[in-house]
């Protein structure tokens, strides 16, 4: 008899069990919020710069007038993003505050309330909360609907209770279903012309502020991938020599 | 100039071993480092089934360092910015989070792996009953912990998990209500109770779980350690007393196997903290990226992947007894399955401890136990439907089941001869 077959169930046992465990840990969460809409990828790139800073820019313009980022400060923000404090004093910081300071909003949550129905969510974490292919495709499928209150609705979430703040550089989306062509019913259809981008500018812009939400939702990210580098290759180091050490050790057992 | 260095080390020397013969005159140091340690007597054929006891103290240990440093800057009455501000603003908090955070879930995979060897190889059986039910004390406060823990970040998911639990309590027949309130602090979830389950969490539960694991220590250095084989190596010693099949478990078994287990284990440790610290939404569920919010029910309310097995067996409790709501069963189902393993000892007649020699019937519902726990950790986890919730059911049926029949089952098969002396892998 083998040592293996000794085991019996053990070791067979063991092994199944490890499988199944890895397949349950492997297999990603169903996503909640899911919507109809075929989301198109977006991948995030932290090491791209000028799409963090253009992203920094847009949202800044478009978005933190009613949206905080109130756990990021600027200052952090400027040095990781590679933007000369100046620059951020004269271009990013209106509200006159200290670049120490976090990135708040100036709206007041209770009239936002009355506004909107409910106050605009910080947005720090928003990409690690519903994900960066949501947020890429949420922003790009509004689309004109006279039943909503702000004329707009949305293909990923549907009924959303925000007007389409990026419109003036998108343009007029519609879903097709008011030309005679029937089969377009549903599907987003641009006007051309009414956006001050192109469709190509427009899908950047929206990946860049997508891209600088990645980089607010956990600033340490490129750092904690480069110290793990070092902190693995030193383990593999100390298994090299702790596990020659204990081989020496167990030569001593008589078997 | 070599003979001074000698005489130099030799003087070093002799004055260390003064120092130490000091101590031991007023403090039994060397007695006790040679008991626990150095003629602590292991059985030389451990497999590798038996790291997850040395690991579960390596988890421990990073638990209460990195937990030490992240109370240092938590703050109970600004709970979920003070972990963005740890996150971001503390310099490496990022990390002491994400290694207490994964060390959550790694004290979960090494303590059922640990549990998963004592069942295999019966290391429940006499004369290791009493050490069985410290080790089951130990399984039980962990679960508290790690619940109070969860709440703590006070994310939108440790809010509606905690209130989903602590409502539990409510559905206890007629003193529910008020117990509830009494354990909350407060007629709803509320910072009265996130400040409770803080000082449960950092203080009350590491000094219980901390003792308890060293009466753990105490109870299996008395009765010695069990082996795969399910036979006990204290029946044949040699003319000093030392078991002829065991040998010191220090250095051979400290430097020998579990120092470089150890750093194996680091490193899968390590590749999850630094490269999927959320574990694809396992071990940081996404709801938890947004504050909590009492008029703001996630779609989806799941505990974290340790606790999946018996929050499936708690919702597999679907009808009214006695006039007594559903919610109260399950509350008892999945008491009861967290307690059941405890009485191991008296259910397990077989006359063989270990699996090796059990015969096929062990084999299969052991496998079957697994297999279902496996399963049920997978219902808990997805939204609740009628296949599901049956599924759960008959899981729950197969969980007890293995247990209750366990006395018939290892009675009526046929064992294989158990050998006399140790058999080395």
């Amino acid at each position: 008899m083998t040592g293996s077959a000794k085991m019996g169930l053990g070791k067979r046992g063991s092994k199944t069990l490890g499988l199944a465990l890895l397949v349950v840990l492997l297999t990603p969460l169903s996503q909640a919020m899911e919507s109809e809409w075929p989301m198109t990828p977006m991948n995030p790139d932290l090491q791209n710069l000028p799409s963090l800073q253009n992203g920094w820019r847009l949202f800044t313009n478009y978005c933190l007038g009613c949206h905080s980022l109130k756990y990021q400060r600027y200052e952090r923000t400027a040095d990781d993003l590679g933007v000369p404090h100046d620059i951020v004093l004269e271009q990013l910081l209106f509200s006159g505050q200290k670049i120490g300071e976090q990135m708040t909003t100036a709206m007041d949550p209770e009239m936002a309330k009355n506004w909107f129905g409910a106050p605009p969510p910080d947005l720090t974490m928003v990409a690690r909360l519903r994900g960066v292919d949501w947020l890429y495709n949420y922003l790009r499928t509004f689309y004109l609907d006279e039943s909503r209150p702000f004329g707009v609705n949305n293909k990923v979430f549907p009924n959303v209770g925000m007007p389409n703040v990026l419109q003036e550089l998108q343009g007029t989306q519609t879903t097709g279903c008011a030309s005679a062509a029937e089969e377009n019913c549903g599907e987003l259809v641009l006007l051309e012309g009414s956006g001050q981008y192109t469709s190509e500018e427009f899908d950047q812009a929206v990946y860049d502020i997508v891209n600088f939400l990645y980089y607010t939702g956990e600033p340490s990210r490129l750092e904690r991938h480069r110290t793990g580098v070092f902190v693995l290759l030193f383990l593999v180091i100390l298994f090299v020599f702790t596990f020659l050490l204990g081989r020496e050790y167990q030569k001593d057992v008589k078997h | 100039m070599a003979e001074d260095a000698q005489a130099q080390k030799g003087k070093l020397a002799k004055g260390w071993l003064n120092f130490i013969d000091w101590v031991d005159e007023r403090f039994p140091l060397t007695e006790t480092f040679e008991f626990h340690m150095s003629k602590y007597y292991a059985p030389k054929n451990f497999n590798f089934w038996y790291l997850f006891g040395v690991l579960s103290m390596v988890v421990l240990v990073i638990q209460l360092l990195t937990g030490i440093w992240l109370t240092m800057s938590y703050s109970p009455s600004d709970a979920f910015a003070s972990v963005e501000y740890i996150m971001r603003d503390v310099e490496y908090g990022w990390l002491l989070r994400y290694l207490h955070s994964t060390g959550a879930s790694a004290f979960f995979v090494v303590v059922y792996l640990h549990m998963f060897r004592g069942l295999m190889y019966g290391s429940y059986r006499k004369p290791r009953e009493l050490l069985w039910l410290v080790g089951m004390a130990i399984f039980a406060v962990l679960i508290i912990e790690g619940f109070a823990g969860y709440l703590l970040p006070w994310g939108n998911m440790s809010y509606w998990a905690g209130q989903v639990i602590v409502s539990l309590v409510g559905a206890i027949p007629f003193i529910g209500p008020d117990l509830m309130e009494w354990v909350r602090g407060d007629f709803l979830m509320s910072d009265i109770t996130l400040n409770r389950f803080f000082a449960l969490h950092v203080i009350a539960l590491p000094l219980v779980l901390v003792m308890l694991v060293f009466v753990h220590i105490v109870a299996l250095h008395h009765v010695g350690s069990s082996n795969p084989d399910g036979i006990e190596i204290k029946k044949h010693k040699d003319a000093n007393g030392i078991p002829l099949d065991g040998i010191p478990f220090h250095p051979y078994y400290t430097i020998g196997h579990d120092v470089p287990a150890i750093v194996i284990f680091l490193f899968v440790f390590c590749v999850v903290v630094f490269y999927a610290p959320e574990m694809g939404g396992y071990f940081i569920e996404k709801p938890n990226f947004e504050v909590a919010n009492p008029l703001k029910t996630p779609e989806h309310i799941a505990p974290v992947w340790y606790y999946t097995p018996f929050y499936a067996m708690l919702r597999a409790a679907t009808y009214p007894l006695f006039g007594v709501p559903a919610k109260f069963w399950g509350f008892v189902v999945m008491a009861g399955a967290i307690v059941m393993p405890a009485a191991l000892p008296w259910l397990d007649r077989s006359p063989v401890k270990s699996m090796r020699y059990k015969g096929l019937l062990s084999k299969i519902t052991l496998a079957l136990f697994i297999v279902t726990f496996v399963i049920l950790g997978y219902l808990g986890t997805i939204a609740p439907s009628p296949v599901s919730t049956l599924a759960a059911q008959i899981g729950t049926a197969i969980y007890f089941g293995y247990f209750v029949l366990m006395p018939w089952y290892t009675r009526i098969e046929k064992t294989k001869p158990v050998p006399d002396r140790v058999t080395m892998p």
